[in-house]
């Protein structure tokens, strides 16, 4: 029972040890960097998995509703503007091009591209928020926000209320998902700042690709809201 | 059969020279209040949960002192409502979820997995800051006058009508949800990518399988809750109609979301429970854990099976009785890998030369008591006994025999158990007896008189009651007496043991594992030298060989 059976089962365990120098980004509890890549890859993997489920739980509310009171649903879609919303949506997944090339250039220390990916990342989720904000008033404008001040009525009570609803379901998944636009902008200054500082290489590009991960996830909410809502 | 004596332990004495260990290394409070080392983590959570645990009993002992009378003569209905609803949600989102994970877990996982620390000790601290960020509001609302909704925050009482604390109270358990994500990310990432070499899947204690399990039910069940809360608070500020059925909502979809989320949670505090059994059994009995592959799969069938069953709640909330059906039947199958623990875990011990240290005085309450729960769990899924004892004190017998019965018992062997490893010192053996015991007495006498009033009709949540419930009451209070002192006195005496407690050594059980591979209290980084796995779990003739090989103390 009590062979001696070395280095047998654990991941890290079956690289050769190649670098004995220590990374400066090497933290200490880590045995070598690419033990260090791979659990933080599979941490923001566990963390889209969560987010999943948070997502998961509105679009499961969406649907019940959407059963309840389609002629609503039919109706709140037709306050969507879907021109602008599609010219949006090209917009973000041009984002996440300019990030996986920021990846792409983290990979291969190219230290200027990484940067300018990352700016222009930047500046396109700034845009598509921007522009979610410009949608959000002109909603507010003609008395659609939900609540106290929602003051449009349709042509019966009932689909009044339908519609009420849909817009509470429309504020509060699109305002998640800016929420987590808003963070990656937080998350993207801080990484602008590191890739110009030439923090990252082919040894140390985690970071960048972790960021990326969540870039992407947080781009396809959008992918689902954007026809559930404005489409549909 | 492994079964060794006493005698082959590696008691290994006690050094008299002091040595660096991660309690001395740095000093001031700031080395505490940043530290990253997953041990002080949880030294910081054992303080934040065991002080909720004290506002939690004493809002119990508050309703079990009303209920000492038929009449409502100590509160009035309104502050009763308060006392059971924060007494809920203290109890559970304050001190049951995080209490074994993010304790125990927190500083053993790690050792267990030969590791450094966690994969992400940054975010092991940031879940301590966001728990007391969220245990704050808990606080505030108690402060400022409490919340009246039950800990279930059912709509569209929640989100129209109560005019208490319910947006604070929610915004508390939402932020409180998201520390527990991080530690069950931070356990999952550990476990998959920082084990020692050698350490295969299969040679992991089974403590590391049941925190994987409970992790993966927090990840993928806590994110439900949120979004939910998320909603309720939308409908309240808004005055919309997300759940409210006089302005079109679904007050059962709120339910089934709700449960979605709350009843894995059952197996969120159950699950980190039964890690901690297994360890004390195979410790106590010093044998391999009978059937080891099955308590370890177990584990994670309740993980899945847990996700199927949400719907035994709102068997009376007007959901079909097909779809009733079928979660009744997968609510009896919960019982299969629940079953398989307890079997294996009366196996391991049959034949075995016992020990009867404090730890085990507790593992036995939990198996009995837990047995209890869960054969009572299986009425409460059975359809037609649910609609009888529904809203019942046979409801709150059954979950808090689960609960009480079983998590703090196993939280309690938990800590006794690596109280040694935690703190270098043992506590006082015949005063750890006593309290077990008085904790087992008390809490029979407190809690199986209410599955007796309950089975013959005292609804629960109420602050009066027909005098005929009267005998079982005040058994029920006289019980939470002594369990009270029961839960008073380890305080003391671990508190005594700090600085007066005999010095442990290494290994104080002669246990296998590789926390009891390393020095009491173990040093900064867990570890003199990476550890290497030669033997199978609890494996003690192995163990005890390679500890011999490779001690140099």
């Amino acid at each position: 029972m009590s062979d001696v059976t070395l280095h047998h089962g654990a991941e890290h365990a079956a690289e050769p040890h190649g670098h004995e120098h220590h990374h400066p980004f090497l933290q200490h509890h880590f045995e070598d960097m690419g033990q260090q890549h791979e659990a933080s890859t599979l941490g923001m993997w566990f963390f889209v998995a969560q987010e999943i489920l948070f997502f998961g739980g509105i679009f499961a509310a969406y649907f019940v509703y959407r059963e309840m009171y389609p002629d609503a649903w039919k109706a709140g879609s037709h306050h969507q503007n879907w021109q602008i919303g599609a010219a949006n949506t090209v917009v973000l997944i041009g984002s996440s091009l300019t990030m996986a090339l920021a990846v792409w250039g983290a990979q291969g220390a190219r230290r200027k591209f990484t940067t300018l990916m990352l700016v222009l990342t930047l500046i396109l989720g700034a845009v598509f928020v921007g522009v979610k904000g410009y949608e959000y008033a002109e909603h507010i404008h003609e008395g659609l926000f939900p609540g106290a001040s929602f003051t449009y009525t349709e042509a019966t009570p009932a689909l009044t209320r339908g519609v009420e609803l849909f817009m509470t379901f429309y504020f509060t998944m699109t305002g998640l998902h800016a929420l987590h636009m808003v963070i990656g902008a937080g998350l993207l200054l801080y990484f602008i700042r590191r890739a110009w500082r030439g923090d990252f290489g082919p040894e140390y590009y985690g970071p960048i690709e972790i960021m990326g991960l969540y870039w992407h996830f947080v781009d396809i909410v959008w992918i689902f809201l954007f026809p559930l809502l404005y489409l549909v | 059969m492994t079964t060794t004596t006493i005698d082959d332990a590696p008691f290994i004495e006690p050094s008299t020279k002091a040595r660096r260990n991660y309690l001395n290394d740095e000093y001031g409070v700031l080395s505490w209040l940043l530290t990253k080392d997953h041990k002080r983590i949880a030294i910081m959570y054992l303080f934040s949960v065991t002080l909720f645990f004290v506002v939690g009993g004493v809002l119990a002992f508050l309703m079990r002192l009303e209920l000492l009378t038929p009449e409502g003569d100590m509160f009035t209905s309104d502050t009763y409502n308060k006392l059971f609803t924060l007494h809920g949600i203290v109890m559970i989102f304050f001190f049951l979820i995080p209490a074994i994970p993010a304790v125990l877990g927190n500083f053993l996982l790690p050792i267990m997995l030969g590791a450094k620390d966690l994969a992400f000790p940054k975010l092991n601290l940031l879940s301590w800051y966001i728990y007391m960020i969220g245990g704050t509001f808990g606080v505030i609302v108690i402060i400022t006058g409490g919340v009246d909704t039950g800990w279930t925050f059912y709509t569209p009482f929640s989100t129209q009508y109560s005019n208490t604390k319910v947006f604070l109270t929610t915004m508390g358990a939402f932020i409180t949800g998201f520390s527990s994500i991080l530690t069950g990310l931070n356990f999952l990432v550990t476990t998959h990518r920082m084990r020692a070499p050698g350490l295969t899947w299969f040679r992991l204690p089974l403590f590391v399988w049941s925190m994987y399990a409970t992790s993966i039910v927090i990840m993928l069940a806590t994110p439900v809750l949120a979004i939910t809360l998320v909603l309720l608070m939308v409908e309240r500020v808004l005055q919309v109609g997300i759940f409210d059925p006089a302005l079109g909502g679904d007050p059962v979809l709120y339910q089934h979301m709700f449960w979605f989320y709350s009843h894995p949670a059952v197996y969120i505090m159950i699950l980190p429970g039964m890690a901690v059994i297994s360890e004390c059994v195979a410790a106590f009995t010093r044998k391999k854990i009978f059937g080891y592959k099955f308590v370890a799969f177990s584990s994670l069938a309740i993980a899945f099976l847990g996700f199927l069953v949400w719907a035994h709640h709102m068997f009376v909330a007007g959901i079909s009785v097909y779809s009733a059906m079928i979660f009744s039947f997968l609510s009896m199958l919960v019982a299969v890998p629940s079953a398989i623990k307890v079997f294996n875990w009366t196996a391991t011990m049959y034949k075995a030369s016992v020990s009867w240290q404090t730890p085990m005085l507790y593992v036995l309450g939990f198996i009995g008591l837990f047995t209890i729960g869960g054969v009572t769990g299986l009425f409460l899924g059975a359809l037609g006994i649910d609609v009888h004892v529904h809203d019942s004190y046979f409801v709150v017998a059954h979950f808090h025999y689960i609960m009480v019965g079983g998590t703090i018992m196993a939280y309690m062997a938990g800590i006794h158990y690596w109280w040694p490893k935690i703190t270098g010192r043992m506590y006082p053996e015949w005063w750890g007896r006593l309290s077990a015991l008085l904790v087992f007495v008390g809490f029979n006498l407190t809690f199986f008189p209410q599955f007796l009033v309950g089975y013959v009709g005292m609804p629960r949540r109420y602050h009066a009651y027909a005098p005929e419930f009267q005998v079982l009451n005040v058994l029920s209070t006289a019980g939470a007496t002594i369990l009270a002192v029961g839960y008073l006195l380890p305080m003391l005496y671990l508190g005594w043991s700090l600085k007066f407690g005999r010095k442990a050594g290494t290994n104080p059980w002669g246990a296998v594992g590789l926390e009891w591979a390393t020095t009491s209290p173990p040093p900064k980084e867990n570890f003199h030298e990476t550890p290497v796995v030669t033997w199978e779990a609890y494996d003690y003739p192995a163990f005890l060989k390679a500890m011999r090989e490779t001690q140099h103390v």
